[in-house]
């Protein structure tokens, strides 16, 4: 079943700015998925016509089978939405600002108090139920954000950067999280500033640019349009720096090579030439997030694209 | 059914979530109110009362207390509902409700719920403060309840479409100082509208705090400037205006959705 399914969805904020030129983005049952763009490229105003805190200009928005203009309500009960911004009243505490989520979506008070236990002590709040949301640290806040969000057990998470200025450890811990949650069956769509996270956590992707999708794939086929990759070579001392036949390269330093290697080519060559030459190679690692360099290039191709058409 | 019953919880919800944060902060919401109008009662009441003398036949304080009361009512339903509903746009927590299958019948009902709540314990308190000044008599007490309801409902209402449109907070005190209180104390909260010259008699028909002080204190005393039943249409009359204006804007997402 398709946990979402968005056909030519446009949005024209007031001033004439398009937002969203008609997107069409379809989200399996059980997938984890991620949303990537850059800032202003349509992700936050597509979540927020996803949760009908914006209003649409045109296109159809269902929800595991339920449209956004004709069962409104339905659809909300599929959705559990974690903004970027912290949303929540400041003076009410832990427990209160999670209970009363729940009772907005009809689940009764009694029982909003017993999934309360469950969901703050899975994502470790529950010790500050009775503080008010203000006195909690930001990585507290985002949990508090997740928890309510699942109070009314949604069968959809939407996750808008989750882990925006959330300190590594945490981060890491919120997508162990978030993959328990995902096994268990919830479907998650997230957007993200950290490519990493999206190849860590996520099956499939959807990349977001100018109001248009531009890429929507799994990341292994993401991954394998990859056709180069650059390596860092950190060396001994005092060497010389001999010239490696065949591949493009840049000395940064004396101890610091980069080497970019075709993706079938493999790296026996490099290291040859090196042992060759009397250079010993300390440690090696990819220069950048593979798919960071491959969603720059595809941001890129799509503005080339559209800067002939226009 | 079950949505019926889920509204319902939602609605519940709201109303407690509105009733804990007045009474979380009860210093700011039901103690000025007693303050200020002991105050009334000693200067205007009392001190001044005293030279008064009586007003539509009877003594000046006991004239007063009903119209006190009713600015009570008046100010806290709308203040609650105004500050509360901005508060929640500019924290931006009114989200969590327009994400929620929540109806807006129950999101309009449920902040009402709470301001009327508010004035009702403020009427309460108001009341408690006049009796140790004068000894009142109640003539109609389903009159006096129903117009405290009537008013403050429509006035939680007025409260909750200044939190729609305001942008800023200032904008949330601009209709109470600007167009409330001029309204309220030229609505026969101090005198009989009897006293007036007919020009200004006629010109205070149109105020609408008029039919309310009236009504109420017709509640009160058994007396009043305007018929009742002319009272209770015009109260009636603007709670389906307010409800309706209320219902079409949260709906349409004015002010609150992009």
């Amino acid at each position: 079943m398709k946990a979402l399914e968005i056909k030519n969805l446009k949005k024209v904020y007031r001033g004439g700015f398009e937002a969203l030129k008609g997107i069409d983005l379809t989200v399996e049952e059980g997938d984890f998925y991620a949303l990537l763009g850059p800032n202003g490229a349509g992700k936050s105003t597509t979540i927020g016509i996803i949760s009908s805190l914006v209003n649409k200009t045109g296109g159809s928005v269902k929800v595991f089978g339920y449209d956004l203009d004709t069962q409104l309500g339905d659809l909300k009960r599929q959705i559990g939405l974690v903004p970027q911004e912290f949303n929540f009243n400041q003076f009410e505490t832990v427990r209160q600002i999670v209970v009363n989520q729940a009772g907005y979506y009809g689940v009764p008070r009694k029982l909003a108090h017993e999934r309360s236990e469950k969901y703050l002590s899975q994502l470790g709040l529950w010790d500050k139920r009775d503080e008010p949301a203000r006195s909690l640290s930001g990585g507290m806040k985002r949990r508090l954000m997740i928890a309510r969000a699942l109070l009314h057990e949604p069968r959809l998470l939407i996750l808008d950067e989750p882990t925006a200025g959330v300190d590594i450890e945490l981060r890491r811990s919120m997508w162990e999280y978030l993959t328990k949650i995902n096994n268990e069956g919830i479907t998650i769509i997230l957007t993200t500033h950290y490519l990493e996270e999206a190849e860590t956590l996520c099956r499939n992707i959807g990349i977001i640019d100018a109001g248009q999708i531009i890429e929507n794939t799994s990341i292994k086929r993401l991954l394998a349009q990859l056709s180069k990759e650059t390596f860092v070579l950190d060396l001994e001392q005092d060497h010389p720096q001999p010239k490696i036949e065949g591949f493009a390269h840049r000395w940064k330093d004396n101890n610091t090579l980069e080497v970019e290697v075709d993706k079938n080519a493999g790296l026996n060559k490099v290291f040859e030439q090196l042992s060759a030459a009397g250079v010993n190679v300390l440690s090696m690692r990819n220069k950048a997030n593979r798919l960071e360099e491959l969603f720059v290039s595809m941001v890129e191709k799509g503005r080339e694209k559209g800067d002939r058409s226009a | 059914m079950k949505h019926m019953s889920s509204n319902m919880i939602a609605l519940k919800t709201i109303w407690i979530k509105e009733c804990t944060r007045f009474l979380r902060i009860w210093i700011q919401t039901l103690v000025p109110p007693a303050i200020t109008m002991t105050l009334y009662f000693i200067i205007f009441g009392s001190i001044v009362g005293e030279r008064i003398g009586t007003m539509s036949g009877v003594g000046y304080m006991e004239f007063i207390v009903p119209g006190l009361i009713m600015m009570s009512v008046i100010t806290n339903s709308y203040s609650n509902v105004a500050s509360s509903f901005f508060s929640a746009k500019f924290q931006r927590n009114i989200e969590e409700m327009l994400v929620s299958p929540v109806p807006t019948g129950a999101i309009i009902l449920g902040y009402v719920g709470g301001g009327v709540a508010r004035a009702m314990i403020v009427a309460v308190i108001v009341t408690l403060v006049s009796f140790l000044f004068v000894d009142i008599q109640i003539a109609h007490f389903g009159y006096v309840v129903l117009t405290v309801i009537l008013t403050s409902t429509l006035f939680a209402l007025g409260g909750l479409l200044n939190g729609v449109f305001g942008k800023t907070f200032d904008d949330i005190s601009i209709v109470p100082t600007f167009v409330l209180t001029p309204l309220t104390y030229l609505g026969g909260v101090f005198y009989s509208v009897s006293l007036l010259p007919d020009i200004w008699q006629k010109v205070s028909l149109v105020n609408p705090i008029l039919y309310m002080v009236n009504g109420f204190r017709y509640g009160f005393l058994g007396q009043s400037d305007v018929g009742i039943a002319t009272a209770m249409a015009v109260l009636i009359g603007f709670n389906v205006i307010f409800f309706a204006g209320a219902y079409y804007l949260l709906e349409k997402g004015i002010g609150i959705r992009s």
